[in-house]
């Protein structure tokens, strides 16, 4: 839900409109009959809930008519005096939550328009400020383009899938409005500081642009994006060079300036991920864009071809930017010797070229482009991004990340190659970097590969390359669109972009004229050629587009294929009975306690790979958080920051707390479901890991456990940070404080700081929502598979690790139960409780702080409190335990993932099995759930919400289990 | 002009060259086989003749030389592809020779040639398995890593995988293309091995066929206009049990060519002609 965040950004709107509208009030339309009331918040949502009703169709509407639409409705907004301001914050933050509680789906779908509006409105905000010079906003394309996505989808998944974006967006819409605000609310914050960006563009323009200098990497993306205009952004990226000028890529979601180094705001705009096939893409744009970067690629000689690949892709290059070879065009050797073909281009060569181009006479640029590709693509180094480094043996090696897998070079020749289905886990440490691959059929056990980089910052710049690739190229397998959008969604630190599947998808729904495009030679002519060429060149090409080559027809076959293979083809599947209840059989399934250990194992492995491998940067809001923080839970916990001061827990509780057991715990069941296992995964696997460490006494669990006490005073200094500093700016702080410090470091620290300042909040609840689905071909066989899914169920983990590790506080919650069943009312009434923390990565216990009366929250909360806002940790596929037919396709893939913000912990297991059987192609999806919180979470709220979630990622998913579990623990420290 | 990888399989021109006396004594061999250089002489004029004639490419013969033995196994002075040819380096020294009268004839051709210069390396053409996607390169006693550096080097369009060969002389002494994305494999352990080397390694998906006969494996492939998928491969003289899985390929145009005297100085199919499409270039 993102109601908070919805709110609170759209108070900033409000502030900022109010300000644009002092300063330009001829702007104000006349639309506004309506009065603004005291409670602003609720007539905007009433307008918003008007506009629903009446125009549910607008999300399908391109955007310039809804912000026509909003424009009128925004404009009460803006007759409200600035003095006002204060007020109708909290009034309007207090309209909001009402509403939530109240009715969750409706605010939802509000919700989804919500954002939509407001980007709208920071689109306005920005015109108004900016005095309309830019043509096409960003807002207006980015929604425009998200809302033909939503058609694809029912209308509440619409709704929901818009929302998502929305979200992913506000961050550079947000940005956008600290840009565009206006001079007034400038001086009146007097912090908004500038900074100039200068981006070297693929055709060696410069574009430059000011931006706010707490920008995120996205919104100079975007702005970069849109100054191209340039919808399918997903395979692009910006560059930087570090210190050691190095090429890194900006991560879009962190700060710009905490990424560059010596306020070097020097950036390039390059592919990022190169499209195995490009003729998939949608808009010659953004082939040409790609053309670009490989001209370059294939000058520099990173991408090597041959003479001939060269000469025929640089004809193809002459044909797009000259048009037809003219005989009497003036001395075409001199001109094209002044272009670069090939790193060592030679006098043949150029014939060579010349002698080609004559041979494309009639190709429009388009199609020049499209051949161009189509040639490049098959290039073995096509999209392979080369990292130096030595084998075990020290020898001298590459390693290339691309599309497929990751492939060991030494000198040209390809000496191996790991194929993403092969790895298991990714991992680096130090300079090492390693690879866990999957055993082959006669191998019993899982190897490791390591490989030592120059140094620890190019071991993580390959991990995270890895990530990135894996993530947009693998996560989505065709027949699993959805799952690779959950995963990208949710670990973050990972990719935080669109798959490419989802961005297939996306431009399978671009509808707009193909947009006209400067090419370079235009430029470039008219300076080395006597200008003839150019002007009939374009305009040539323009035709041609618009007429409709035959290549582009044969695009729009493959886009339907491809939209063919996502989530259509999901829906086909028939529908799974929507809610399945299970109750307390988890335990009464054949298994042996061999699998259960089994499962358990592979578990810890995850657990384990995120130590390995912890983000190198990590806590930003990512997509999922940031759906997280919008939450009404988060809603509740954030209001509570800004009226209330934070309170902080009392460091020696948090020290002790691990100490004790918790006092009580209640359990919300839902849907009749009796569960005994159930605690927050969370400790779960904190304990876990923790036992991990105890017993490899060799000496690297210990040694993380020196770290983490050693970051202790360095965390303390960061969790100062926090008391005075508004929660938006924190979000972003504390994360970055971290970048550059070592995984293991970070770990501890996080450790630490959520152990020793574990947020005392008044209220502790988790939420878990464990959901299983299964997407199969058959009906029949989804009995048999039902039968079989508790052995892959991740509560088998649980039940591992209860009787291994647990069995004391399972026990304890087992005598509790009946008390807890008899208690649901008392958790509705807000017992008094609690606080704990536990990022489930960490490898200390959970830390509990107890409070025994409700009256003292707030005092508590009147102290400071260091806030580990957000974490996430991810990656480790890991394979399933395959029953029988094992030798299927090796699509078997694990996740886990966790992400920690500031209230709310997630963490979702999900295991996808693909089990081919009497020919028919079966695929399940296990997806557990756990939200952990604490401060008081509104459990229907987080229920629906996860539930709506895991429901538009994949439609046919059945859950199985709902499980709300609340704690309720005692501390004596707080009396 | 054809793009990349366009055509896998079409020839126009075909490299062969005479098969001299010496062949009897002096080619190198792994057995003790006795050689009936008639009979060898025999079986490759049918050779030439089913290239000529049945299939229509133009031949080039190259006059056989009696100081280079193993001169008729002209598959392994020279790596054809597009339009380039890499004059190779051979392992054996005594071969190294025949590697001349290749040049001139693939630069008669109008060929790129690239010629292996450095001393160090060796590379022979048995050793060579190009996919139409990718090249595979055995490491075998006749082909060291930085031959197969050179011809990465000389095909940088193309990944070039290496392929540890234990057994056997060449890496197509047991395998060979029976079709776009068609590898023909030996049933031998050390040949399948290789085959799962050459799977990991790839980018790309390839079937397999694989024959009873690791020696049945080398056949030559090609996709001609008129003809389609054409397949030279052993006779069921040689190897009944093989001929009968080839006889599975309902899609090809099956040609049975009788090798028995030259595979007794390992000579397979392929290594008596060197295939080249002149055509599509230019």
């Amino acid at each position: 839900m993102t109601t908070e965040a919805g709110s609170e950004t759209e108070v900033k709107e409000n502030a900022e409109e109010k300000s644009a509208v002092q300063l330009d009030q001829s702007e104000k339309t006349t639309e506004g009959t309506q009065e603004v009331a005291a409670t602003e918040g609720e007539e905007r949502q009433t307008e918003k809930e008007k506009e629903k009703e009446g125009k549910g169709i607008t999300r399908y509407l391109p955007t310039w008519f809804k912000k026509q639409k909003s424009q009128s409705q925004t404009s009460p907004t803006k007759e409200v005096p600035p003095t006002e301001e204060p007020t109708i914050k909290v009034s309007q933050e207090e309209a909001h939550i009402p509403e939530v509680n109240g009715h969750a789906e409706e605010v939802e779908e509000k919700e989804a328009v919500g954002p939509q509006q407001q980007q709208v409105k920071e689109k306005e905000s920005h015109s108004n400020a900016s005095a309309d010079t830019e043509p096409a906003g960003e807002g207006k394309v980015e929604s425009a383009q998200k809302s033909l996505e939503g058609t694809e989808e029912t209308t509440k998944e619409g709704a929901k899938e818009e929302k998502k974006k929305e979200e992913v967006e506000k961050e550079g819409g947000q940005g956008q409005t600290f840009i565009f605000q206006s001079p007034l609310r400038l001086v009146r914050k007097n912090k908004m500081k500038l900074v100039v960006c200068h981006v070297t563009l693929l055709d060696g323009s410069d574009f430059t642009c000011e931006v706010e200098k707490r920008a995120k990497g996205l919104f100079l993306f975007f702005k970069v994006c849109e100054h191209l205009n340039l919808l399918e952004k997903d395979y692009f990226g910006l560059t930087y060079k570090d210190h050691h000028e190095q090429k890194c890529w900006l991560d879009s979601t962190k700060e710009i300036k905490r990424q560059i180094r010596s306020n070097n705001w020097q950036f390039a705009f390059n592919v990022k991920f190169y499209p195995p096939d490009p003729s998939l893409l949608s808009e010659d744009i953004t082939r040409y864009l790609l053309c670009l970067q490989l001209r370059e690629d294939v000058a520099s000689g990173r991408l090597p071809c041959s003479f001939v690949t060269h000469a025929l892709l640089g004809s193809y290059t002459l044909q797009a930017e000259l048009g037809d070879y003219e005989p009497d065009q003036p001395r075409p050797l001199d001109y094209i010797s002044q272009l670069t073909f090939a790193p060592n281009q030679s006098k043949e060569m150029e014939e060579k070229i010349l002698e080609l181009h004559k041979s494309h006479k009639g190709m429009t640029p388009a199609q020049a482009d499209c051949q161009f590709l189509e040639n490049a693509k098959k290039l073995s180094m096509y999209g392979v991004d080369l990292h130096h480094a030595k084998d075990c043996e020290g020898v001298d090696i590459m390693l290339g990340v691309c599309a497929n897998g990751l492939l060991v070079y030494k000198d040209r020749l390809r000496i191996n190659r790991f194929a993403w289905p092969k790895i298991l886990k990714i991992s680096y440490k130090r300079n090492n970097f390693y690879i866990k691959i999957r055993p082959g059929e006669t191998e019993q056990f899982e190897s490791t590969v390591g490989f030592k980089l120059q140094n620890h910052r190019s071991a993580k710049r390959l991990w995270k390359v890895c990530v990135e690739n894996h993530s947009f190229f693998r996560l989505n397998a065709a027949e699993q669109p959805t799952k690779a959008r959950f995963l990208t969604l949710g670990s973050k630190f990972r990719y935080s972009g669109r798959t490419q599947n989802q961005t297939r998808l996306a431009s399978t729904l671009i509808d707009r004229p193909a947009p006209a495009f400067e090419r370079t030679s235009s430029k470039r002519i008219s300076r080395s050629l006597d200008g003839a060429p150019m002007i009939s060149i374009t305009d040539t090409s323009r035709e041609a587009e618009n007429g409709r080559e035959p290549h582009l027809e044969l695009h729009s076959d493959s886009k339907v294929k491809e939209a063919d293979l996502s989530p259509g083809s999901v829906e086909a599947t028939p529908a799974q009975s929507p809610v399945r209840v299970r109750g307390d059989n988890i335990y009464d399934h054949d298994k042996t306690q061999e699998e259960v250990l089994k499962h358990q194992a592979s578990v810890s492995e995850l657990k384990r790979s995120f130590m390995e491998a912890p983000p190198p940067s990590p806590p930003q809001l990512n997509l999922w958080e940031k759906r997280l923080t919008s939450s009404p839970a988060m809603a509740t916990r954030v209001q509570q920051q800004t009226v209330v001061p934070e309170t902080e827990a009392s460091a020696a509780a948090a020290a002790n707390g691990d100490a004790k057991e918790p006092a009580k715990t209640t359990e919300v069941e839902i849907e009749e479901t009796v569960v005994v296992q159930e605690i927050s995964k969370a400790p779960k696997a904190a304990e876990e890991l923790q036992t991990q460490e105890v017993k490899d006494r060799d000496g690297a669990g210990l040694q993380k456990k020196h770290e983490s006490v050693s970051s202790e005073s360095e965390s303390d200094e960061e969790a100062e940070y926090h008391p005075n500093v508004s929660v938006s700016i924190s979000h972003t702080q504390i994360p970055e404080e971290k970048e550059e410090e070592e995984a293991e470091e970070e770990q501890g620290k996080k450790e630490k700081l959520t152990a020793a300042s574990s947020p005392v909040e008044p209220e502790q609840a988790a939420a878990a929502v464990e959901e299983e689905e299964k997407q199969s071909s058959k009906e029949e066989e989804k009995k048999e598979v039902s039968t079989e899914e508790p052995m892959m169920t991740p509560d088998e983990a649980s039940n591992g690790i209860t009787s291994r590790e647990e069995a004391a506080s399972v026990a304890a919650e087992e005598e509790e139960l009946p008390k807890v069943n008899g208690e649901t009312s008392v958790v509705e009434a807000r017992p008094q409780v609690i606080c704990c923390s536990e990022p489930p990565v960490v490898k200390t216990e959970m830390v509990t702080i107890s409070d025994t009366f409700a009256a003292q929250k707030t005092e508590i909360a009147t102290k400071e409190v260091p806030i580990v806002h957000t974490e996430t940790k991810t990656i480790t596929y890991e394979a399933a335990q395959l029953d029988g037919s094992g030798d299927g396709e090796p699509g078997v893939l694990m996740t886990a993932q966790t992400i920690t913000s500031e209230s709310l912990c997630t963490t979702t297991t999900t295991h996808i099995t693909k089990t081919l059987k009497g020919g028919l192609s079966e695929t399940r999806i296990e997806k557990r759930i756990v939200i952990t919180g604490d401060c008081d979470i509104d459990h229907d709220q987080a229920l629906a919400q996860a539930i709506k979630e895991a429901k538009e990622q994949h439609p046919d998913m059945s859950v199985t289990r709902v499980v709300v579990h609340k704690e309720t623990e005692l501390a004596e420290e707080d009396d | 002009m054809a793009g990349l990888m366009a055509g896998f399989g079409r020839y126009t021109h075909a490299i062969v060259r005479g098969t001299p006396e010496s062949l009897a004594k002096g080619a190198l061999r792994s057995s003790q086989a006795e050689v009936d250089v008639t009979i060898a002489q025999r079986e490759h004029d049918a050779y030439v003749h089913v290239l000529r004639t049945t299939l229509g490419l133009e031949i080039l013969e190259l006059p056989a030389d009696e100081t280079l033995p193993d001169c008729v196994f002209v598959e392994d002075a020279a790596v054809v592809c597009g339009d380039t040819a890499l004059i190779t380096r051979p392992g054996a020294e005594s071969r190294r020779g025949e590697t001349e009268a290749m040049k001139g004839a693939l630069k008669e051709l109008n060929l790129n040639v690239v010629e292996m210069t450095d001393e160090s390396a060796t590379l022979e053409g048995g050793d060579v398995l190009f996919t139409g996607r990718e090249f595979f390169v055995g490491l075998s006693k006749r082909t060291n890593q930085r031959g197969a550096e050179i011809l990465a080097d000389a095909f940088k369009d193309y990944a070039v995988s290496t392929v540890p060969v234990s057994e056997g002389l060449h890496l197509k002494s047991f395998c060979s293309m029976g079709g776009p994305g068609l590898i023909i494999i030996g049933s031998s352990e050390p040949a399948q091995k290789a085959l799962k080397i050459m799977q990991q390694m790839s980018d790309h998906r390839y079937d397999k066929l694989t024959v009873p006969d690791d020696l049945a494996a080398n056949c030559i492939y090609m996709n001609l206009p008129n003809k389609g998928h054409v397949l030279l491969h052993c006779t069921s003289e040689e190897f009944p049990e093989s001929v009968k899985v080839f006889e599975k390929l309902k899609d090809h145009m099956l040609i049975p060519v009788s090798n028995m005297e030259k595979r007794k100085v390992d000579g397979a199919l392929t290594c008596c002609s060197v295939l080249i499409n002149k055509k599509a270039n230019n």
